[in-house]
């Protein structure tokens, strides 16, 4: 590099830099959550919603699942899992059943746990489910498999 | 007989010893979720798949974290030429971290994890169940009273004694990595708040705060090794840690694309992260230069070879494999598909577990007394667990690359209908999985060698 280039130069431009570009992430991040509730529906949340989150998280579903692409990568994706198991129609009963026929046992298959749930939290999740399909996520994924 | 300059650099010693034994455990765990890819039932309803994956990334993490501490421990004394502040306060926290991490990976893999969750208050302050930051409310809270009282003692070392480019760099480093994992107790209802703040941990530490920490790490041990002039080191330290701040935050944007966000992210994201190899690049060419102009011959050749190796490594895993699908146009088809999994696995080892493995190679010598560096014998060791271990990398890295690019291609880019659903499309994917478990125990033989090279000794003369 060159002599006339000095470490006081290269240090101004990484402090520089990094305040510079911060403030313009956290301005865009200002930004954005504004912009946010026109996509997430938050006024659908309902208490259902709230509750199947928390069981989502305490079963720690995203250690084998994905959402929206994020989380692990071993079983399908779940955001869009309510418009390809049945929707409005049949979604819930598809659910419920499967979550009771856990673990499959089929020799050699990637197997999902039984969680043991209630009843009431089989529909909690569920509603968890159904509000995060909604989301507008800017079309992810292409195509209805995840 | 010891060889420190300062005697306290010696509290890095238990540091690098755990992290070390929880690599080991991190390694079992992933051969053991490799396994589980393609026979699904291995071990029975055992250890779930969600589980002993949770233990390999929370191990990685908590291994990563104990070697940054250590590096700390033993380079910033050096730095600022003064003994740390509190040798003791080193130790104490050594041990709360450890069992704290011990009890953590036990609760793990002794109960269900929900039963976890109950027995510590989650619901008091829900934190748990997402990606990473699966650990306790409390364990969390208990990694900040860490965080905070290493940074006291860092702080105060530095306070009373030299300040340099790399003690300041460093200090940086690990004051954001503390700061940045506040936002792991932020976890809202609206999963769309909650998924964008998660990015403020995870992005802003691998991509942001962690570069600093590792181009410290970085060019403490090239100063060390080559005698290369303090000035111009520090001077390249800043144009690589500039590089990766000025691409690295707005970058965290390739994260924005598919959340509740505005598209402009889809722009912003691709341009700086398209931006993220430069930084890394600049690494590799100011590593090769300064072992090149080296002033000195330094006997520890195995640490010279990781210094080069973690430059390599970070430049192909986190620059290449992540520029690969960091376009919001590619990224559309492969987010979340196995080309992440590759990306993450050669990301993670060329530019963190690597660093740590140059400051261990660096330090251990010196710490256990032997001198500079180990014997011969012991560094052909220590090269040939380099060697398998990231040429293992490598192939597992291609290998899941094969799976994300038929995985994309039978399940990502057919229309609804024709295309292969999840499960179906694993199916297919069998043979990259076989052959990354295979890489996987190769990775494995590596890290044999690599801690047995720990125990070499010089061959006694004969008589």
């Amino acid at each position: 590099m060159s002599e006339s280039f000095t470490k006081g130069m290269a240090r101004n431009i990484y402090y520089g830099g990094a305040v510079f570009f911060f403030l313009i992430f956290l301005a865009l991040t200002f930004h954005t959550t504004k912009e946010m509730p026109k996509r997430d529906n938050r006024h659908n949340i309902t208490e259902a919603v709230e509750r199947g989150k928390e069981l989502w998280e305490v079963n720690n579903c995203v250690g084998c699942h994905s959402l929206i692409g994020e989380g692990a990568y071993f079983a399908p994706e779940l955001a869009n899992v309510y418009d390809r198991r049945g929707g409005k129609d049949g979604f819930k009963a598809f659910f419920s059943g499967w979550m009771k026929s856990q673990p499959l046992n089929i020799p050699g298959r990637r197997q999902m746990p039984n969680f043991h749930l209630t009843d009431q939290e089989i529909d909690d999740l569920a509603e968890f489910l159904k509000w995060t399909s909604e989301l507008d996520d800017n079309n992810w994924p292409p195509n209805i498999e995840g | 007989m010891s060889t420190l300059k300062y005697q306290s650099q010696a509290v890095a010693k238990p540091y690098f010893v755990f992290a070390l034994i929880l690599f080991v455990g991190q390694i079992l765990f992933g051969l053991l979720m490799g396994l589980q890819y393609v026979v699904g039932d291995i071990v029975g309803g055992l250890i779930p798949f969600n589980v002993a994956r949770m233990v390999h990334t929370n191990l990685l993490i908590v291994w990563l974290l104990f070697g940054f501490m250590g590096a700390a421990y033993y380079l910033v004394p050096e730095e600022a030429e003064t003994e740390l502040h509190s040798p003791k306060l080193a130790i104490a926290l050594f041990w709360i971290f450890a069992g704290a991490g011990v009890a953590t990976i036990l609760g793990y893999l002794l109960v269900p994890y929900s039963t976890l969750a109950h027995y510590t208050l989650n619901e008091l302050w829900p934190t748990m169940g997402r990606e990473f930051l699966e650990q306790p409310t409390i364990t969390k809270i208990g990694i900040v009273v860490v965080a905070l009282g290493f940074l006291y003692n860092l702080g105060m070392t530095i306070l009373k004694g030299r300040k340099t480019a790399i003690n300041m760099v460093l200090l940086t480093g690990l004051i954001g990595l503390a700061v940045f994992f506040l936002f792991a107790f932020y976890n809202p209802t609206n999963l769309a708040l909650d998924k964008y703040f998660w990015w403020f941990v995870v992005h802003l530490w691998v991509e942001g705060v962690w570069e600093l920490i590792m181009g410290a790490i970085l060019a403490y041990v090239l100063i060390k090794i080559t005698g290369v002039d303090r000035e111009v080191i520090e001077k390249w330290l800043y144009v690589v840690i500039a590089m990766a701040l000025i691409t690295g935050i707005l970058g965290t944007g390739h994260h924005f694309y598919w959340l509740m966000t505005p598209e402009y992210w889809q722009w912003v994201g691709s341009i700086f992260s398209a931006l993220e190899p430069l930084p890394f690049f600049a690494m590799v060419l100011y590593a090769f230069n300064m072992v090149n102009r080296r002033r000195r011959e330094h006997p520890n050749k195995a640490a010279t070879l990781w210094a080069l190796g973690t430059a390599v490594m970070a430049f192909l895993g986190a620059g290449v494999w992540g520029f690969l699908h960091t376009l919001s146009f590619v990224n559309y088809y492969t987010h979340g598909s196995q080309i992440t999994a590759a990306h993450g696995h050669m990301a993670f080892y060329g530019a963190y577990a690597m660093i740590v493995m140059t400051i261990i190679s660096y330090a251990m010598p010196k710490i256990r007394g032997i001198g500079e560096a180990m014997p011969n014998r012991a560094q052909v060791v220590e090269m040939w667990g380099f060697w398998l271990m990231t040429v293992s990398m490598v192939f597992i890295t291609l290998f899941l690359t094969g799976a994300g690019i038929l995985q994309v291609w039978l399940q990502r880019l057919p229309e609804s209908g024709e295309a292969l659903s999840f499960m179906a499309t694993q199916d297919k994917l069998a043979i990259f999985y076989w052959l990354r478990e295979i890489a996987g125990v190769f990775f494995l033989f590596g890290l044999i060698a690599y801690l047995a090279s720990f125990f070499v000794k010089e061959k006694v003369a004969e008589a």
